[in-house]
């Protein structure tokens, strides 16, 4: 596992991309996605990568997390560089340091709120009983406690999310990624569910991705990475005006 | 996941029930039908060895011998009894004038052995009355089906008057032929017959001794064919499986009814794994390893796969219970092996279907859920 530092990358950095290009093949020819992406994800804040569809972002967001390999760059996460890892180091380093909120949710739809909250305590190991626990206590902190018991169909959308956010958080990851957590919702329910992520998922420790195109949020964001056509084109506190 | 989405849920259920049902079934039906071959074996419970001319093959396809074969027989060292024993055809006329063809056994005179060991209806001395004929269950419903009772009815028994005066409680034969069994000096007067009537000869081995060992030795001392009764048993299973198309039409129940069995499941299983793909890519992307994501399917499949397991065996119990009263299914009972093998049947089914189904999960990447 390699943790020396990569070039101009801070030592604070929980994420460190460097040189990151990403190609797909379609048909006879290549498409580059990502054209040589530098940029570092710092903890204690929360991070929106935005962009129109076909920029790039969710590419960039799924290198950043480990589960898509760049053609070529490095990505270190809390100094190490993922993808010298063997497969099966990867899926630990992912199980252990990484949280994941889907837009669509993904809850497994045979088990109750509490057991799907708990996916990632069950995969580590924990026993069970001590799993549910554990996911019982973020659910009470996300309001959700009583309803613990019910399947996801039985949940409305937004208590759906909150079980995701909570899945998401339950083994208490280092890198939260959100994938347009508020691209199904309203605005005031938008703002509602970024104001929850803030408080549960943005920690001095931890650092926390937000994929969107909603502009609807963009002011609640510590920083705004702006992808167009593969390359960052803005890195700042706020959206540029042309946007 | 597979237990919460109910129309998959008992699809797959329906499968398995439904492939185990069929190919439990039908091999019980199978066994059964081919075990008829030995039912005049089994029906003479007290013989250890049988004693036929060399070109008999079975109870039914058999060449008589000459009266003097019995005496040759019970000169043989480790004989302990030997008695004679016919097996022929004829034809009956009932009181309606229906005619139908039976078959005729005649046991032995003095002790009846070649009787089968129970009676259903009246004591087997009966046969000591004159012109008595026992005739078997199976019988009683062929020729009585209207409910009458049999017993005191006259028989026209090859131009011969016939009076049945019992029922004796035997397995059909292989066609659930009617069978008379009468002594076998009555049997000699009701068969028409050529010089030589000795069909068998039935022989109980003395004590101390092997059937085999006192087959082998009256085949050699005799010339005549001796076969134990399992060997003989065997012999009329054999013959059905290699004259009769029996074994071809069952097998290809049985293989139809894998084949539904892989259609339905494999079909279903699909339709779960693409229905729930992006579930599976979450499940990847927080960081679950294909090896538990298979242990997961695997078990799901395995509960499923025993419950649709355990509805088709009862499924084939309920089957036959339902039926035991028909003289087609009587005794029939389920090997024990047979639901081994659907068993095993149900967990290839299962393995096949699930391996191609979870291929699309397996190659699944991660970042797909993020698509």
């Amino acid at each position: 596992m390699d943790t020396t530092a990569i070039g101009g990358c801070a030592p604070e950095a929980a994420i460190c991309a460097r040189g990151i290009i990403r190609e797909f093949e379609a048909g006879q020819s290549t498409i580059r996605v990502l054209h040589g992406i530098d940029t570092d994800i710092r903890s204690g804040e929360m991070t929106y990568v935005v962009g129109e569809s076909g920029s790039g972002k969710t590419t960039l967001i799924s290198i950043m997390c480990g589960i898509l390999w760049p053609t070529e760059g490095e990505v270190k996460v809390f100094g190490t560089d993922i993808y010298k890892l063997s497969d099966t180091e990867l899926v630990n380093f992912r199980l252990n340091n990484i949280g994941f909120i889907f837009q669509q949710y993904n809850l497994i739809p045979s088990i109750d709120a509490a057991a799907n909250a708990a996916v990632p305590l069950i995969a580590q190991g924990v026993p069970l009983h001590e799993a549910r626990e554990r996911a019982m206590v973020l659910l009470d902190k996300l309001n959700i406690g009583d309803q613990a018991n019910k399947l996801p169909r039985q949940l409305s959308g937004g208590q759906q999310q909150r079980v995701a956010i909570a899945r998401a958080l339950v083994h208490e990851p280092r890198l939260v990624v959100c994938d347009e957590p508020t691209a199904a919702l309203d605005a005031r329910s938008g703002r509602r569910v970024m104001d929850l992520l803030r408080e549960v998922a943005v920690a001095p420790d931890r650092a926390c991705i937000i994929v969107t195109h909603d502009n609807r949020i963009f002011d609640l964001a510590d920083r705004i990475i702006v992808l167009e056509d593969g390359r960052i084109t803005h890195d700042g506190k706020e959206m540029p005006d042309d946007h | 996941m597979l237990t919460g989405d109910a129309q998959k849920f008992y699809g797959l259920l329906f499968g398995i029930a439904f492939s185990t049902l069929l190919i439990t079934q039908q091999m019980t039906i199978f066994v059964n039908l081919v075990e008829r071959g030995a039912s005049g074996v089994y029906n003479a419970p007290e013989a250890e060895v049988w004693v036929m001319d060399p070109v008999s093959r079975t109870t039914d396809v058999s060449y008589a011998m000459p009266s003097t074969a019995l005496d040759k027989v019970r000169s043989v060292p480790g004989v302990e009894w030997a008695v004679p024993h016919l097996r022929a055809q004829a034809n009956v006329r009932t009181k309606d004038g229906d005619l139908e063809g039976v078959g005729v056994i005649g046991v032995d005179d003095a002790t009846l052995i070649g009787l089968p060991k129970r009676m259903a209806n009246g004591d087997k001395s009966v046969l000591f009355a004159p012109d008595t004929v026992v005739i078997d269950d199976v019988g009683v419903t062929r020729l009585f089906s209207n409910g009458a009772s049999p017993l005191g009815e006259r028989l026209e028994l090859n131009d011969q008057r016939a009076v049945i005066r019992g029922v004796s409680d035997a397995i059909p034969s292989f066609t659930s032929t009617v069978v008379l069994y009468t002594r076998y000096s009555n049997a000699l007067n009701f068969v028409p017959g050529t010089r030589n009537r000795l069909s068998f000869v039935l022989v109980g081995v003395r004590k101390g001794e092997t059937p085999e060992a006192v087959a082998a030795r009256i085949e050699k001392e005799t010339g005549l064919k001796a076969e134990t009764r399992e060997e003989f048993a065997q012999a009329g299973i054999n013959f059905i499986i290699e004259n009769t198309g029996i074994p071809t039409n069952f097998g290809i129940t049985v293989f139809l009814g894998f084949v539904v069995g892989v259609a339905i499941v494999g079909l279903t299983f699909s339709l779960f794994i693409r229905d729930n793909i992006k579930q599976f890519g979450a499940l990847k992307a927080i960081g679950v390893t294909n090896r538990k994501i298979m242990g997961m399917v695997a078990s799901q499949a395995g509960l499923v796969g025993m419950i649709g397991y355990a509805l088709g065996v009862i499924g084939t119990v309920a089957f036959i219970r339902a039926f035991s009263s028909n003289p087609f299914f009587k005794g029939f009972y389920i090997p024990w092996q047979i639901p081994l093998i659907s068993l095993a049947a149900v967990i290839v089914i299962l393995a096949i279907t699930g391996l191609i189904a979870i291929r699309s999960v397996l190659k699944t990447e991660p970042a797909a859920v993020f698509r």
